[in-house]
């Protein structure tokens, strides 16, 4: 369903959103330029219904939905669902700021409740996961702040959250060397592997291990697991996820090809 | 005017030693520091050890306390892990409430000991429903060169396996609990997970056990708990830069390598305890 999307295309292609002439285009636009409304949606076609073993959930994408944040987006995976904004490159504390290249920030707020230690672990893997990305050099004595908040949870919450930073990420126009995505894979008690688990699954499942990919090579560039499995298990889930990663890179360079064509 | 150079430019002082594969202290790249252990030092905990990684000390005390059940458990006790990275261990610690890097650890061990299974919950419980053993292991840092990680794990098992819990029986007539100080068992003790850490540099070099300006240096990190049956409890890999399976399955087999050196070091110091 398309409301509209922003015409700043041009802007994007110096990787770099300029702010005080962004929403000039969308004046053109079918007058449609109520706050928020320059939003571009995007569904993902991808494996509709979930055959035993490797299928994702139905995943859709939204971005540039928020009119604060300098890029924001929204990623559904079935039923799970989280928030994203990304604020940056802005000014960074001084106690904060590194000299040669940008701070990056992640606040994950769970949907419920206070953040806690689990959502400070959490916090610490997105973060890692887009430094790694992250072409900070770029923009020294920044900072980059990426704010989540988790709106659904039901299940492979930490791939959903992933995710929708890196679109977060890509919608404000942070230079990145990659796109990340992010896989969760679910081993039962006798060995079936289950890629993009329900929480229910994930609850009766042996083991659950998130892996994050980058897209140029596939490499692993977050991991994170629960339970007990073994080696062969591990090569096993590693391969479903790089195969699964392909669908989500092409959802993604879809989604963004249908958002700044001209059409 | 090595030390001059080390200062300007770390990571290229870094890299002369890395072409050599060999590192600054001497080791090889796949080579871990001298590892002590020291157990039962704390005479007012239930159970204690002092871990040595090199430089790196950690020590775990674990205190045992009653609690009620958790109501939708009434047979399971706690186990409840705390890390502290005090100011006195590091520069880079403040004192306050626990920062990130103590959160991170805290749950990292919190994840092992649920995911390993180490001690059963059910063997905690005293009476159903009514009461239970809570375990408080505390792991204080009291000196952070690198690998905290690797550290915390150890000390955690061997103070496990030092923890002798007093036999307690409930009084049927004013159903108190009374325990029998003079009757003390050790916990059973199912599966030995050991931690290896590896730091990843210039997204292609992998070493083992980085020292505290390793880690520093280093583009990413990568942590491997493996139990004795060759079974993974926990790939703990926090962003950095990519690995391939390949890799991966390097880091395993020197996991498998570290989990037998430590397991004989282990044995080595229960047997020397046993004798009291």
């Amino acid at each position: 369903m398309r409301t509209g999307y922003a015409t700043c295309a041009q802007a994007h292609s110096a990787g770099r959103k300029r702010r005080s002439g962004l929403h000039v285009g969308s004046g053109t636009m079918e007058g449609v330029v109520a706050a928020g409304a320059n939003a571009h949606a995007d569904t993902g076609t991808e494996c509709r219904s979930r055959g035993p073993g490797c299928s994702l959930r139905h995943f859709a994408c939204e971005q540039n939905l928020l009119s604060r944040p300098d890029g924001s987006a929204s990623f559904l995976q079935g039923d799970t669902s989280v928030l994203a904004g990304v604020y940056g490159p802005a000014e960074v504390k001084v106690s904060k700021e590194i000299f040669n290249k940008a701070t990056l920030e992640v606040i994950l707020r769970p949907k419920i409740g206070l953040p806690g230690v689990a959502e400070r672990n959490r916090e610490r893997m997105i973060r890692n996961t887009c430094e790694a990305v992250v072409l900070g050099a770029l923009h020294p004595r920044t900072s980059i702040t990426v704010v989540l908040q988790i709106v659904s949870d039901a299940g492979s919450l930490l791939a959903c959250c992933l995710n929708a930073a890196c679109m977060a990420l890509v919608d404000a126009g942070v230079p990145m060397r990659a796109l990340f995505c992010g896989v969760t894979c679910a081993l039962d008690s006798d060995g079936t592997l289950v890629l993009d688990p329900t929480a229910k699954q994930e609850k009766e499942a042996r083991a659950v291990l998130t892996f994050a990919l980058d897209s140029v090579d596939r490499k692993l560039l977050m991991s994170t697991t629960k339970g007990l499995y073994s080696d062969a298990e591990l090569q096993q889930c590693l391969a479903a996820a790089q195969t699964a990663s392909q669908h989500v890179f092409r959802f993604y360079r879809d989604s963004l090809l249908r958002r700044y064509s001209k059409s | 005017m090595a030390a001059g150079f080390k200062t300007v430019e770390p990571l290229e002082y870094y890299r002369r030693f890395l072409k050599e594969n060999c590192r600054p202290d001497g080791r090889e790249l796949g080579e871990f520091r001298t590892t002590t252990v020291n157990i039962g030092s704390i005479s007012t905990a239930d159970g204690s050890a002092l871990v040595k990684l090199g430089n790196t000390t950690v020590i775990c005390g674990i205190k045992a306390e009653f609690a009620a059940p958790p109501a939708d458990a009434p047979d399971k006790g706690y186990v409840v892990p705390n890390v502290d990275l005090p100011p006195l261990c590091s520069s880079r610690f403040r004192s306050g409430p626990p920062g990130e890097e103590a959160q991170v650890a805290s749950q990292f061990i919190a994840d092992v000991i649920e995911n390993s299974r180490i001690i059963q919950k059910e063997d905690l419980c005293i009476s159903p429903g009514k009461l239970a053993w809570v375990l408080y292991c505390d792991l204080i840092c009291l000196d952070y060169d690198g690998n905290i990680l690797d550290a915390c794990t150890f000390a955690l098992l061997a103070a496990l396996k030092n923890v002798q819990l007093p036999e307690v029986t409930i009084n049927e007539e004013t159903a108190l609990a009374e325990v029998n100080l003079k009757k003390k068992s050790y916990l059973n003790i199912r599966t030995h997970p050991v931690a290896t850490s590896f730091a990843v540099f210039d997204d292609t070099l992998l070493i083992v056990d980085p020292t505290g300006e390793e880690e520093h240096l280093a583009t990413g990190t990568l942590t491997v708990v493996m139990d004795e049956e060759g079974k993974l409890c926990c790939l703990h890999k926090p962003g950095g830069s990519g690995l391939t399976g390949a890799k991966l399955q390097d880091c395993m087999s020197r996991a498998v390598t570290r989990h037998k050196e430590v397991k004989k070091l282990m044995d080595e110091v229960i047997k020397s305890m046993k004798p009291k």
